[in-house]
């Protein structure tokens, strides 16, 4: 049977027809419906762990105790399980283990743009890339195969074009593959020194096989068509350049990103005029040809930042540019905003006007940055908000008033060793965690903290409050506050920021967005008391405009967006917004 | 034949991932290839998003660029006119009569330009621009608005309109069918 699907669903089918059994994985855009589709499936056990580090352990431990498995991640993600990833390929394997990274070319939604087959290459670890939904899932399957084969970790790499787009594939029965039996094996298992200088030898001779494999792996093809130029491409990239050059060309067309063969790419070679590599980001397989003395057009013409197209083919290496129609009139941006009843506006707009530093994080949150807001400083990775605020603060001293700002699942992502920091080296900082009940950017997956499985099964109360008493903040310094009532958060900020101690405030109140939240009706503006001051759009609702009426300028309320929440009440000398 | 090429855009949260399966599901039908490339993540906050649908006998690139789409259907007419200059000459354009302030319109950092409709008809584009949101309100439901906007585009999509109407019933919730159907129907009438 024929479905259309997206990659990432794709990869979900995969895991299901190979008979994969244990799936663990943090949300990181754009990896995060791979996991969500899988868990679909009765067949397999699938989870959200508390970030990539956890997940990629919890699968390796799986794939020791002898049962096929996997975990996947965003990019950046895979620095966070960067340590356990490099060790993985030393001990090797029991059940196949297939790590998943996506890739975002273009930053569509991440904070940088790193290249993931630099990983393969200092882990030693192989590495497929498929480019369509239908490679998602036949690659996906075949890692499994050969992850057994080899007894090595398989990176399956993903970039936000082959994860988000869909095409028809042709799905298979699963195959029933029973959990191997465990054997205890200190010398292959056990990482130390004396373990670990002998599995080296293994890694050198595993990548030595891998690279035979490569020469005729079934991941690799060869395409002919009589041409005097020869591309060598890998992942979507080969849709572009086969839209750009159909049969004009000839294609390597690599699966197997790393290693690369020698022989394979010497053989595709012989007797072309030019050599083009296409690959977005960095010129890796480009790097690998030129060393072996192959002249080739790749990142000297092409570029080696975003996402690539057929259109940005075209200009490049053909230096053909598109027609086309536009109006004259300057068309402004639409960039994204915080949602209309966000929890989150009442506590960015109070920071703002308390004039305070605010280092960020990973989230929805980020958004507080954005116009009108503009309240925040820095956003750097995972957790940093309150480690980075606390080096800031130490040498800044205590006039210092500054908070950090995180979300509930990155806290326990990667929070919570931050605030120990703090705790254990004398620190003053002020955390604000707003906890929304989920993970809300990537859109809606249960935490540690919102008492739900990702199967959604209930789950044990994990208590944030308690978790920052632990961790050694006072109690009378943990305060639980709702951040539509901003007069108390603005008077609970000032009190935290006057104290020398490390504290912790709690913005309790859901997504908007979520199930079950209350959606009040829509406020309306008395145009007769509307003074047109434009308070209330300090506060960047996307709700709310400022249109030229008879009576002058008014606010006006969109009513098919606003949620009832009733901030911009807050905002209003006059008392206009009713409802 | 030769790729057809459609692209759905409008505000994140609009509803297009629906209209894109609905394309999708009528091109396998009517026993093509077929690659839809859609935005998740960040754009979905309220920000621009675009998806491609792309059918023919092969289709290798899931994305269309400037001047390669044959169809542009848009759910809010700024968007109509920031997505133009992917419209091939001679495609049409289809867009709804709504708008939506992007945050630089609304802190008064730039202005929603007027008479959006009029200065793409002053270009020689084929646009049909029609209130989707009033077809679908008075069909039901305004949620309909994507569907609506489908029929209005039935006759230019390439597909036969009986499969886009059977697309439609099967993509929809069971519970939405007569008013997505409705809204359908209407709207094909209207410009067929």
């Amino acid at each position: 049977m024929r479905k259309i699907m997206l990659g990432n669903e794709a990869v979900a089918r995969g895991l299901f027809e190979a008979g994969v059994h244990f799936i663990s994985s943090y949300p990181g855009t754009p990896s995060t419906e791979i996991t969500e589709f899988a868990a679909k499936y009765d067949e397999m056990y699938a989870e959200w762990a508390p970030n990539e580090k956890v997940a990629f352990e919890a699968a390796y431990g799986a794939a020791i105790g002898g049962g096929r498995a996997f975990c996947a991640m965003k990019h950046v993600g895979l620095n966070v399980a960067a340590d356990p990833l490099f060790v993985s390929g030393y001990t090797g394997i029991n059940g196949g283990f297939v790590i998943g990274v996506a890739d975002d070319p273009g930053m569509h939604s991440s904070q940088n743009e790193q290249d993931s087959r630099h990983y393969a290459i200092a882990a030693k670890l192989p590495m497929v890339e498929p480019a369509d939904s239908r490679e998602c899932k036949e690659f996906t399957a075949l890692a499994y195969d050969f992850s057994e084969k080899f007894d090595t970790p398989f990176i399956l790499r993903l970039t936000t074009r082959v994860s988000h787009s869909s095409c028809p594939v042709e799905m298979e029965e699963r195959k029933n593959i029973a959990v191997r039996d465990y054997t205890k094996n200190i010398a292959k298992n056990v990482m130390m020194p004396a373990n670990a200088r002998k599995r080296h030898v293994v890694v050198e001779d595993h990548l030595k096989a891998l690279t035979e494999f490569a020469y005729d792996c079934p991941f690799n093809r060869i395409e002919r068509n009589g041409a005097t130029l020869g591309i060598i491409t890998a992942g979507n990239c080969y849709n572009y350049a086969k839209e750009v050059f159909g049969n004009g060309a000839d294609y390597l067309k690599l699966g197997l990103v790393n290693p690369l063969s020698e022989k394979l790419i010497r053989e595709f070679c012989e007797g072309l005029e030019q050599i083009i590599v296409i690959e977005e980001l960095d010129g890796v397989i480009e790097d690998f040809v030129r060393k072996l003395g192959i002249d080739v057009v790749g990142k000297n013409v092409l570029p080696n930042i975003g996402e690539f197209s057929q259109d940005l083919l075209r200009k490049y290496l053909l230096g053909e540019e598109a027609d086309s129609s536009m109006i004259a009139d300057e068309v402004p941006a639409r960039p994204p905003v915080l949602c209309p009843g966000c929890p989150h506006r009442g506590t960015f707009y109070t920071l703002k006007k308390l004039g305070v530093t605010v280092y960020g994080d990973i989230g929805c949150y980020t958004l507080g940055a954005v116009a009108p807001l503009g309240a925040m400083d820095t956003t750097l990775c995972m957790g940093a908000s309150i480690s980075a605020l606390h080096g800031f603060n130490k040498v800044r001293g205590e006039e210092s008033k500054s908070v950090a700002v995180i979300g509930d699942s990155t806290f326990m992502h990667s929070g919570m060793t931050g605030l120990v920091n703090i705790v254990y080296n004398g620190g003053f900082s002020t955390v604000l965690i707003l906890d929304n009940s989920i993970t809300g950017m990537t859109g809606h997956q249960e935490n540690p903290l919102t008492g739900k499985t990702l199967k959604g099964t209930p789950a044990p109360f994990i208590s944030l409050e308690k978790i920052c008493s632990a961790l050694g903040v006072a109690e009378e310094h943990i305060k639980v506050v709702d951040p539509a009532d901003m007069k108390k958060l603005e008077a609970t900020i000032k009190e935290e920021l006057a104290c020398d101690t490390p504290s912790v405030i709690i913005c309790r109140r859901p997504c908007a967005l979520l199930k079950g939240v209350e959606r009040k009706p829509a406020l309306t503006v008395d145009s007769d008391k509307c003074r047109g001051c434009t308070a209330c759009m300090k506060i960047g609702c996307p709700a709310i405009s400022m249109i030229e009426t008879e009576k002058g300028r008014k606010a006006v309320v969109d009513s098919a967006m606003c949620v009832g929440c009733g901030l911009c009440k807050n905002m209003c000398a006059f008392n206009a917004f009713e409802g | 034949m030769s790729t057809k090429n459609i692209m759905i855009v409008g505000v994140g949260g609009q509803g297009s991932l629906l209209a894109s399966r609905i394309l999708g599901a009528a091109a396998m039908e009517s026993g093509y290839d077929v690659k839809v490339s859609e935005v998740h993540g960040m754009s979905q906050r309220g920000g621009s998003v675009v998806t491609y649908v792309r059918y023919g006998n092969e289709v290798a690139s899931p994305v269309i660029c400037e001047g390669e789409a044959d169809v542009i259907l848009s759910f809010e007419k700024l968007e109509a006119a920031r997505w133009l200059p992917y419209l091939k000459i001679g495609g049409t354009i289809v867009t709804a009569l709504q708008e939506i302030n992007p945050m630089p319109v609304i802190i008064g950092a730039a202005s929603y330009p007027d008479e959006i409709v009029e200065k793409i008809t002053a270009l020689g584009v084929d646009i049909i621009a029609e209130d989707a949101q009033a077809i679908a309100r008075e069909a039901g439901s305004e949620r309909a608005s994507n569907v609506a906007l489908i029929g209005l585009a039935a006759h230019v999509l390439g597909f036969d309109p009986q499969v886009l109407r059977n697309a439609v019933e099967s993509c929809v919730p069971a519970k939405a069918k007569e008013v997505n159907l409705k809204a359908f129907d209407t709207a094909q009438k209207k410009v067929g």
